[in-house]
C-alpha cells in the first residue's frame, strides 16, 4: 500500500527579551542555577505576575510577519500539571485566545514553494531545568529558566514529508532571527520543536491517528526523528497494529523513538482563565505601530538581491539565509564599489569557507566588512589577481591589516608594465626552444605551459589577462 | 448533573490532594451539588452578554522590559527543604 505522511509542528521559540515574561528577573543563558528566579518564578505566595510588553511587541511583530490575525483582546490561562521543574504547579499559557491568530509561511522545497499554515501562537512561560544526576537518588531543580517567555507557534497539519517540515523549520528559523526576536540558539534551547506524525493510506481523507515527538533540537534530528516514526507507523499498520495517540522521545544516539510516558491523565489539564492576569488588548493604533517596525523579511530580500544586484538564486539564497549576512554583503558592495556579483562570490566562497571551519558566524568574523570591501577594490582595479587575493585575505584573517597594507607589506603589487612582462616573455621563449617549436606546429595546449612559466618567474604577481595577450602575441611572430 | 466515587478519586489525584477514604461519598454529593447550580445557570439565555474573561473589566497593565530582581538564591534556599549546589532537590522524577 501506498502510504501518505502528514507532519504538524509546534515550535517554542524564546522571545529575546532581557526580563522574564511576568517577572523582572533576568533571562540571561548559562547563569549560576537559580540566581536568576526570584519569588514570582519560584512560585511563591502571595506574588503577582505582571506582563512584560516587550514579550507582547514581539510576539506581535511576528504575527505582523505572518500576515496573522492579531487578536484584539486575548487572555493567560492557567495550563495545570504536576512537575518539579514547574512550581506553581500551572504553567501561565494561553488557550481560547492566543495573541497570534491564523496566519501562513511560504517554504521552498527543491525549487517548489509551498504555503504553510499556522493555525495560532500564543504566549507562555518556559519552564526550569531537572537535572538527574546523582544527587543521591533525588532530583536537582535549577528555576533560571522558568518564566522565560516563549512564543508558541503551532502550524497546520500541512506538511507531508520529513524535508518539508526541517523546510519549514528552517524557514521560521530565519523569521525569527530577522525580527530580532528570538536568538535562534538551537543549542541553549532557544528554538525547540515538537512533531506530530501521522501516516494514512494514499487518497484517504481522514487522518490517521498521531504520536508526538518532542524537543528535537537540530534539523538535522527532526528529519531522521520524522523519518523514523513514519517507518515505525506504516510498519506497526501493515503488521495488523495500531498507532496509539501518545508522546515519544527521540534518541540521537540510538537513532529511534520511544514512548516517553503515559498519556493517562497527562492532557487533563483543566484549563482555565488566570485570575492574576487581566486580558490583553491591542489597539488597531498599536499595530499600526508595530507595522512599521516591520524589517524587510527574508524571501522579499533574496527577491530584491535578485532583482537589483542581479545574482543567481544559489547566491541571492545564502546571502539572505541571515540578515546579518546580508547586510554584510550589502556593507561590503557599498564600501568597495565592487561589482555585486564579486562581492558575493568572495563572501559566500573564501570567507563563508574561512568562517566555516573556525566555527564562526558572520558576526564574529574577524575580516569585517571594511577590510574586505578595500580588498575586493584591489581585485577590481587590477591591482592584484583573484589568485594573489587568497593570499591577502589568509593574512588578513590572522591579522588586522589592510588589504593595501599587506600588498606593500610583501610586494604582492601586480606587475602591469608590460616592458618587465615583456622582457620575462622574451627570457622564456628563449629558454624553451622544443616547446616553442611544438606551439608553432600546432600544439596549443603548451601554450599554458608558457603561461606558468611566466607567471612562475614574476611570483604570480603579473597581470593575468596581460600575460596572456602578450604571450599569444610573441609567440605566433 | 452527578459525580461518582471514582470521579472525585480521580479529581483529588489531578489536585494532588490526599483525601480521606471515608470523605469520598459526601465530597460526590457536594460537588454533584455544585455542578447541578452551574447547570441551572446554563439554562440562561446568555445570547446578548459578551464572554468575560475577567470580572474587573480592565486590561492588564505592561510592565517595561527592565531586569528589576537581584540574585536572592541564599534567602530562598534557607526556606527550602533540601538545597545542594544552588540547587533544590525533589523526590527523583524519571520520564
Amino acid at each position: 500500500m501506498e502510504w501518505e505522511t502528514v507532519i504538524g509542528l509546534e515550535i517554542h521559540a524564546q522571545l529575546a527579551t532581557k526580563s522574564k515574561i511576568f517577572s523582572g528577573a533576568s533571562t540571561a543563558y548559562g547563569s549560576e542555577p537559580n540566581t536568576q528566579a526570584c519569588a514570582i518564578d519560584l512560585g511563591l505566595p502571595g506574588v503577582l505576575p505582571v506582563l512584560n510588553e516587550e514579550a507582547v511587541h514581539k510576539a506581535v511583530l511576528f504575527g505582523m510577519a505572518i500576515e496573522a490575525e492579531i487578536t484584539p483582546y486575548s487572555v493567560f490561562a492557567r495550563k495545570n500539571y504536576f512537575y518539579p521543574d514547574l512550581p506553581k504547579g500551572y504553567q501561565i499559557s494561553q488557550m481560547e485566545l492566543p495573541i497570534v491568530g491564523e496566519g501562513h509561511l511560504e517554504i521552498e522545497v527543491d525549487g517548489n514553494s509551498k504555503q504553510i499554515g499556522i493555525t495560532r501562537a500564543h504566549l507562555e512561560e518556559d519552564a526550569g531545568k531537572s537535572l538527574h544526576e546523582d544527587f543521591h537518588g533525588l532530583t536537582g531543580i535549577d528555576l533560571n529558566r522558568a518564566g522565560t517567555p516563549l512564543l508558541e507557534i503551532v502550524s497546520e497539519p500541512d506538511m507531508r514529508s520529513a524535508r518539508e517540515a526541517v523546510a519549514y523549520m528552517k524557514t521560521l528559523h530565519e523569521l525569527v532571527r530577522y525580527l530580532d526576536i528570538c536568538d535562534g540558539n538551537m543549542q541553549e534551547g532557544s528554538f525547540r520543536c515538537d512533531a506530530n506524525v501521522s501516516v494514512r493510506p494514499k487518497g484517504q481523507k481522514a487522518f490517521g491517528t498521531r504520536a508526538e515527538i518532542k524537543n528535537i533540537n537540530s534539523f538535522k534530528f527532526v528529519e531522521k526523528a520524522i523519518n523514523h516514526e513514519i517507518e515505525r507507523q506504516i510498519e506497526l499498520i501493515e503488521n495488523g497494529g495500531k498507532v496509539v495517540q501518545e508522546t515519544r522521545l527521540y534518541d540521537s544516539v540510538k537513532d529511534e523513538t520511544r514512548s516517553m510516558r503515559s498519556k493517562e491523565e497527562a492532557n487533563d489539564y483543566r484549563y482555565f482563565p488566570d485570575p492574576d492576569l487581566l486580558p490583553v488588548f491591542i489597539s488597531e493604533d498599536y499595530k499600526a505601530l508595530v507595522k512599521t517596525q516591520l524589517p524587510e523579511l527574508p524571501q522579499a530580500k533574496k527577491h530584491r538581491f535578485k532583482d537589483q544586484y542581479a545574482l543567481d538564486e544559489e547566491n541571492a539564497a545564502i546571502l539572505t539565509c541571515s540578515c546579518q549576512l546580508a547586510d554584510y554583503f550589502e556593507a561590503v558592495l557599498k564600501d568597495s564599489g565592487c561589482e555585486a556579483k564579486l562581492c558575493a562570490n568572495w563572501i559566500t566562497g573564501e570567507l563563508s569557507a574561512a568562517l566555516n571551519k573556525a566555527g564562526l558566524e558572520i558576526s564574529g568574523s574577524p575580516v569585517d566588512h571594511k577590510r574586505l570591501a578595500g580588498l575586493l577594490a584591489r581585485i577590481s582595479d587590477n591591482t592584484i589577481s583573484g589568485k594573489i587575493a587568497k593570499q591577502v585575505f589568509e593574512e588578513m584573517w590572522k591579522s588586522a591589516a589592510t588589504a593595501d597594507e599587506i600588498i606593500a607589506a610583501k610586494g604582492l603589487k601586480q606587475i602591469t608594465d608590460t616592458s618587465a612582462i615583456e622582457a620575462v616573455i622574451d627570457k622564456i621563449i628563449a629558454g624553451n626552444p622544443g616547446q616553442v617549436e611544438q606551439y608553432r606546429s600546432g600544439k596549443d595546449k603548451v601554450f599554458a605551459f608558457f603561461v606558468g612559466q611566466v607567471m612562475k618567474e614574476m611570483q604570480g604577481k603579473a597581470n593575468p589577462g596581460e600575460v596572456n595577450k602578450m604571450l599569444k602575441a610573441k609567440l605566433s611572430q | 448533573m452527578s459525580l461518582t466515587a471514582d470521579d472525585v478519586n480521580k479529581i483529588a489525584h489531578l489536585a494532588r490532594l490526599g483525601i480521606d477514604k471515608r470523605d469520598v461519598e459526601s465530597y460526590a454529593k457536594d460537588l454533584s451539588g455544585m455542578l447541578d447550580l452551574m447547570t441551572r445557570m446554563s439554562d440562561l439565555n446568555t445570547d446578548n452578554v459578551e464572554p468575560m474573561a475577567h470580572p474587573m473589566g480592565q486590561a492588564q497593565r505592561l510592565r517595561a522590559d527592565v531586569i528589576t530582581e537581584q540574585n536572592n538564591r541564599e534567602k530562598f534556599m534557607a526556606i527550602a527543604p533540601q538545597v545542594e549546589a544552588g540547587l533544590y532537590l525533589v523526590p527523583k522524577v524519571i520520564e
